[in-house]
């Protein structure tokens, strides 16, 4: 269906690093970016993945840009000011945006008017920054989104007439998030623990992505192959206890790559470390029969990014993919799961061609995708 | 001995009244915050399973009603998995809650 | 926009009015969306009592989709319809309520009922569980309503044979202001998706 397209640079920003170098060093290493911390009194050394401010704003000086702009859209813009720097944009050029919240830390201000938290208006800014012409679109689908906007980007190329697309992606930390999933009893006291059996929830993290999609195929380059996005049908927030939408998101991938489960060399899996979201991922990889590909989740080092994560994720298992090296899943220890998964705790070398990027988010939403290096 | 036995009774009656309230309270507490529409306090008994078949709640309804424990009777749980057997029908909340409330 | 597809049917809800297929459907004096749109449940005779647990985003997104979904002899496996809707306010108006909970210290109760529908897309999954579709869903914010791209999307699911059918639209909820224009396509229709069709529906 329309032509191939391929993700050809990638880019990431988290408390490990603000490049992918410094990000793919950190997790082969197993690092982790979560600490107490002590910035919200109500949550007094709540564990999570916090970028430092300081950070933030050194780099963003050195861009010399006068503007104002939120922590979030500062962010953004240093991700994918590498990948775009160079590019000539032009009608044929579109932004895609991730992300859940946006600006809602805007909502702390009382003297602000709600509305200064749209989504569109945060994509717009950050697409007026980088002269776009064309409308951006954003995907605020739950915490499939980072992996929902490169399947949007690349169907978007092979529908339309865009030649490229700057897929971007971005969640905070907030008083707003901590609050919610602290109401929904989600979030563990310690270092979370994906797919263990000792697993008690997740840990709050925040990062940004970004990805370049075109139907060039250069050197360096992985090919999309198949993606599907299906719903559970079940619970608006608990996750199908047959993982329906996850396997028939996984089929339509495979049905559109035209490629066997036998060709995945590995899985980089959604693993917040709850109850039932791991349980729900590990039916679902029973169901394709894919019991001893290495499996792992990157929740341990960077906390779940929400929006974000869909898109840090796969930009870190792509480069993995180059690298041929399976990684590690941290903090993992034993298996807490009722089918049986592969799960490593140091990274392995092995030459690899293909792999699969899934997510599940409230809402029932779950998304699949595979990719194959050129 | 007479005067003791009064008491007593006046006091098993207090409670009994009190406990009259607090569960007709819990109803119609139950009834608004989780928005269940069509259902009166004369609808739950109190022996109404809440979850499962009989009232079917849900895991999202769970989470409320522990929200509800801190917020209107100071009741914290150590452990939210405690909630499955205090939360079973409006008898076992009452009871629970008559032990630990601090509100 | 595409030649070989069209809109099965349609509704309108705005105004205190439920317009499908050219026809006013249900109208109410009612100021306030939770009244009008308890008003519509009982008129339409839906008999779903988690539609009260629902926030305003969704019970909007649900009444359109129960209205247009109605005929279409669903099963319990195979409803192979995509949701594809967007608007420009997220889910800011449950998001405000979410806030409004954790603003003072000193009575801090924040709701899980709450905050689950502090994300747009759950609407969407409101609408899979009823008539339990196992679908393509995607949920896109736009500062106004965008036809083309959705339409185009849409088309994209229906030509690629990732979807059968598409209920596309736009559901937006803010602080009583609202608006709802969905439409079902497929390959049999009545009206060609075109963009004088859409535009004329959706400003009726």
């Amino acid at each position: 269906m329309g032509n191939a397209v391929y993700i050809s640079q990638t880019n990431c920003i988290t408390p490990l690093g603000f490049d992918l170098k410094s990000n793919i060093d950190a997790v082969l290493n197993g690092k982790s970016a979560i600490q107490a911390s002590d910035k919200y009194e109500m949550f007094p050394n709540v564990l999570l993945g916090e970028i430092l401010d300081e950070e933030i704003n050194r780099k963003f000086s050195a861009l010399s840009i006068d503007y104002q702009f939120t922590r979030l859209e500062k962010l953004l813009i240093l991700v994918l000011y590498p990948i775009i720097k160079d590019k000539k944009i032009t009608e044929k050029s579109v932004l895609v945006l991730s992300t859940t919240k946006g600006n809602i830390t805007l909502l702390e201000n009382q003297n602000s008017a709600v509305s200064e938290a749209d989504l569109g208006k945060l994509a717009q800014k950050i697409a007026d920054f980088f002269g776009f012409t064309t409308r951006p679109i954003v995907v605020s689908n739950a915490c499939v989104s980072g992996v929902l906007a490169l399947s949007v980007a690349k169907r978007m190329l092979q529908f339309s007439d865009y030649k490229e697309a700057f897929v971007i992606a971005g969640d905070e930390i907030s008083e707003f998030v901590i609050s919610g999933f602290n109401s929904f009893q989600a979030m563990s006291d310690e270092l979370c623990r994906p797919y263990d059996k000792d697993r008690k929830g997740i840990n709050l993290g925040e990062a940004v992505a970004a990805a370049y999609l075109s139907k060039q195929k250069s050197a360096n380059a992985v090919k999309i192959l198949g993606e599907g996005s299906v719903n559970d049908a079940n619970h608006i927030s608990g996750p199908s206890r047959t993982g329906e939408g996850l396997f028939r998101s996984i089929q339509s991938a495979f049905k559109e790559a035209g490629i066997l489960p036998e060709q995945v060399d590995f899985i980089s899996a959604h693993g917040t470390a709850t109850l039932y979201n791991d349980e729900m991922e590990a039916i679902a990889f029973d169901r394709i029969n894919r019991a001893e590909v290495p499996l792992f989740s990157l929740k341990a080092n960077y906390g779940h990014t929400l929006g974000a994560s869909g898109l840090l994720e796969t930009v870190i298992s792509i480069e993995a993919l180059h690298q041929n090296k399976i990684l590690p899943s941290l903090g993992f220890q034993e298996s807490g799961v009722s089918k049986p998964i592969t799960v490593f705790t140091e990274f392995q070398n092995k030459e690899m061609n293909c792999f699969l990027k899934t997510a599940s988010g409230f809402g029932g939403c779950n998304t699949a995708i595979l990719f194959e290096k050129v | 001995m007479e005067h003791k036995k009064l008491i007593e009774k006046r006091l098993k009656n207090y409670t009994q009244n009190n406990m009259g309230n607090l569960k007709e309270e819990l109803k119609a507490k139950i009834i608004e915050t989780l928005n269940l529409e069509d259902l009166t306090v004369e609808d739950i008994a109190d022996g109404d399973a809440l979850f499962g078949d009989g009232l079917a709640l849900d895991s999202i309804d769970a989470l409320e009603l522990i929200v509800l424990m801190d917020k209107d009777y100071g009741i914290r749980l150590a452990d939210p998995k405690e909630g499955r057997a205090i939360f079973t029908s409006i008898q076992t909340m009452a009871d629970y809650i008559e032990a630990n409330r601090t509100k | 926009m595409s030649k070989n597809y069209y809109i099965e049917s349609n509704v309108l809800i705005q105004n205190n009015k439920v317009i499908s297929d050219g026809k006013e459907l249900f109208s109410s004096d009612s100021e306030e969306f939770s009244n009008f749109s308890k008003t519509a449940y009982k008129h339409f005779e839906i008999d779903y009592p988690k539609f009260f647990k629902m926030d305003n985003l969704s019970k909007l997104a649900f009444l359109g989709a129960e209205i247009l979904l109605k005929n279409q002899n669903l099963n319990d496996t195979d409803n192979d319809i995509a949701l594809i809707l967007a608007n420009r306010s997220s889910s800011l108006d449950t998001d405000y309520k979410h806030q409004q909970s954790i603003a003072d210290k000193e009575n801090y109760y924040p709701s899980p009922a709450v905050f689950v529908y502090t994300l747009p897309n759950i609407c969407i999954g409101e609408i899979s569980i009823r008539h339990k579709l196992y679908s393509e869903n995607s949920f896109f914010i736009f500062e106004a309503f965008n036809p083309e791209f959705l339409v185009n999307y849409s088309t994209y699911l229906l030509k690629s044979g990732k979807s059968k059918k598409v209920l596309w639209g736009w559901v937006e909820y803010f602080q009583e202001e609202y608006k709802a224009f969905l439409c079902l396509i497929s390959e049999n229709g009545t009206q060609e998706v075109n963009r004088e069709t859409i535009k004329k529906l959706y400003t009726k």
